[in-house]
């Protein structure tokens, strides 16, 4: 597979000020919170495993575009930024992977498990594959309530080698049900490029068997991924039938915090630094006469004083006392929450 | 109300729950292999889907990890799915879903989410169908913290379980043991939920306690019985709720007979019958006069011809062999 050129995409709408520093920003938030978070876990304050999104940033925003308050996500273990552009406040999320009782799961799931029930965020799954049959179990539920809302459902390219993916691809589809299957193409399982795992390495090809649309879109150009998402929502949302996205992007930094990144070349990632969607939106935006250097000092300092803000909320927040280990092992009366 | 008895079949005891739930909650559904034009493979569901429609009788593709998966996320979105996995052999293809998203997602998403799924299935053996199809996990499910694990051995219970265990608002699976299916017993007319949290003591005596469950209640009331004609006194504890066990009762009669023998049709080694002996060791170990005893299947796989499988599982005659031993050590 190739870096994506764009040459095949359709026309993108012409670019707006506002809108267009809206992307910057989301993108800049989740790029600027991870790069804390590497600081953080290098100063043993996160621990675990600690999966970063750098360089995919133009997915999640792009696509979270197309997605309305009453939908649901269900989301992989590469989640920081999901649950930021989505709502979860930095400040939940960022206790939740000091381990604080304040995080968005009380400290318990920790980078990996990222959950809100007020932002419908399901997660948070660190299986992989373990998402979908969720996702499709959440739509059929909209389904069978006559909801017209659409669950999109985030996971890797490693995740389509799962026989969940292909046994959750064929209900979605038998049965008709509003999933909006997001497939971040990043190359990699794990350490395993796509070429030495997958058969058929286009992706997209691979989903249209499944009786859906199913088309791969540039994950580097968040423009074009909001695109492609919108069209895909309206599918899924209008039509009530599961619609499958593959989007082509690729992650900067190592696999986790445990990677030594031993399997690709420097040169590769080199190559994909140059579109890297942060920069080329920026550029975008200044030849369009559309960002001034102000705008752009805005934006970022914003971005610290929300990190900084989260910091000092998870640094502050407590540790969920021993007493309450088993709590929530099994559901709880719910006046007693 | 006339307690006029009906006489019905374990079949059709969950079949008439089934029926009694989708009628009761427009959120109740099934969905399963082979539920809705086959009437499921053990003929538990049939007729329901000429009754209720495709939408609320779903048959599945043969997708184990999807449609558990599907479950709970519907349990998720407001439904009240029931799920049926044809026997537990195959419920190891959506272990995963089982484990790492059913019994787990309460806790590590701090209480956010409830699983309101139930999950049904056969299990065990003794129908001659070898070792892919004869096997009782129950021991490894209910190792799983999150889970509730309910095995209705009678009658009764095979026609109230349900409820209550769709009122759970928690993941809860029930184990239909396939010998089960045929049993005929009385019920009064209009009987109803059953409770889910304790054991049942299902024909009481002092001399020893064969507490059992699921497809091995039938023969330990067998063992009993015969016991009875040589004039040893069995209690016949019904586990009934395999997780969370209902430790008290288990204490509560083996201080009163201070023998125990368990009996289980899973493998001896990491079974349901090695926990429960570890509980009377833990909560009763000055009560007892002889070591606990355990009746398990043999730890093969479950062999096709008959006399084999016989051989291999809990038998009635084994207990009593074990029990007058046991009453007798020097004899």
């Amino acid at each position: 597979m190739s870096i994506p050129d764009g040459s095949s995409a359709p026309a993108i709408a012409p670019l707006a000020r506002e809108h267009g520093l809206h992307l910057l920003a989301q993108m800049l938030r989740v790029r600027r919170f991870e790069e804390k978070c590497v600081e953080l876990y290098s100063a043993a304050k996160i621990r675990g495993f600690m999966h970063l999104y750098i360089g995919e940033e133009a997915v999640a925003v792009g696509t979270m575009e197309a997605l309305e308050p009453q939908d649901a996500i269900v989301a992989t273990y590469r989640e920081h930024g999901h649950a930021l552009v989505r709502g979860v406040s930095a400040g939940a999320i960022m206790a939740e992977m000091y381990g604080k009782l304040e995080g968005c799961s009380r400290g318990r799931g920790g980078s990996m498990h990222l959950f809100d029930a007020a932002t419908r965020f399901y997660g948070g799954n660190a299986i992989v594959g373990g998402g979908l049959p969720l996702a499709v179990g959440l739509a059929l539920a909209d389904k069978l309530q006559g909801r017209h809302r659409v669950t999109a459902c985030f996971f890797g390219d490693g995740a389509v080698a799962e026989g969940e993916f292909h046994e959750s691809m064929n209900l979605a589809a038998l049965w008709q049900l509003p999933v909006l299957f997001l497939c971040e193409n990043n190359r990699y399982a794990m350490g395993t490029a796509i070429e030495r795992y997958e058969s058929e390495t286009d992706l997209a090809l691979k989903a249209s068997g499944y009786e859906m649309s199913a088309w791969s879109v540039d994950g580097m150009d968040v423009r074009a991924v909001e695109e492609a998402a919108r069209r895909a929502a309206a599918e899924v949302r209008d039509g009530g039938r599961p619609c499958f996205l593959e989007l082509r992007t690729y992650r900067f930094r190592a696999h986790s915090m445990y990677d030594p990144d031993l399997y690709r070349p420097k040169e590769e990632i080199e190559r994909w630094r140059e579109h890297d969607p942060i920069p080329a939106l920026t550029a975008e935006l200044q030849a369009a006469g559309l960002l001034a250097e102000a705008d752009l000092q805005e934006l970022e300092r914003a971005a610290a004083e929300e990190i900084e803000a989260a910091i000092a909320f998870a640094e502050a927040g407590k540790l969920e006392p021993v007493e309450d280990l088993e709590r929530f092992v099994y559901a709880e009366p719910r006046a007693a929450r | 109300m006339s307690a006029q008895a009906v006489t019905l079949t374990y079949r059709e005891a969950m079949r008439q729950a089934i029926r009694e739930a989708l009628l009761a909650d427009e959120r109740v559904f099934l969905m399963g292999e082979d539920v809705g034009a086959y009437g499921g493979c053990f003929g538990v569901s049939k007729g329901l889907l000429e009754e209720f429609g495709p939408e609320r009788i779903r048959d599945t593709p043969l997708s184990e990890s999807a449609f558990v998966g599907a479950g709970i996320g519907a349990a998720m979105g407001e439904m009240r799915p029931i799920v049926e996995v044809m026997t537990v052999n195959f419920c190891l293809l959506a272990l995963d879903q089982i484990m790492n998203n059913a019994a787990t997602i309460s806790h590590m998403s701090g209480g956010q989410f409830e699983i309101p799924l139930v999950i049904r299935m056969t299990t065990g053996a003794g129908r001659q169908v070898a070792a892919q199809h004869s096997h009782s996990l129950e021991g490894w499910l209910a190792h799983i913290p999150g889970l509730k694990l309910l095995a209705p051995a009678t009658i009764e219970d095979a026609r109230g379980m349900l409820a209550p265990a769709l009122a759970d608002p928690n993941p809860v699976l029930i184990f239909e043991h396939g010998g089960l299916y045929n049993a005929e017993g009385e019920l009064p007319e209009g009987a109803g939920a059953v409770d889910i949290e304790r054991a049942a003591i299902r024909r009481a005596g002092s001399d020893v306690s064969l507490i059992a469950y699921g497809g091995t209640l039938p023969t330990a009331l067998a063992a009993a019985e015969e016991l009875a004609g040589a004039g040893v006194e069995a209690e016949v504890l019904d586990l009934r709720v395999l997780r969370p066990l209902d430790e008290h009762a288990i204490v509560e009669s083996v201080s009163r007979t201070h023998r125990a023998v368990i009996v289980d049709e899973g493998w001896r080694s990491g079974s349901l019958a090695a926990e429960v002996s570890a509980r009377i060791m833990e909560r009763a170990f000055y009560e007892l006069d002889v070591p606990v005893e355990r009746v398990c299947s043999a730890e093969v796989p479950m062999p096709y011809p008959h006399h084999l499988e016989q051989a291999a599982l809990p038998q009635a005659q084994t207990i009593v062999t074990v029990v007058q031993r046991m009453l007798n050590p020097r004899g």
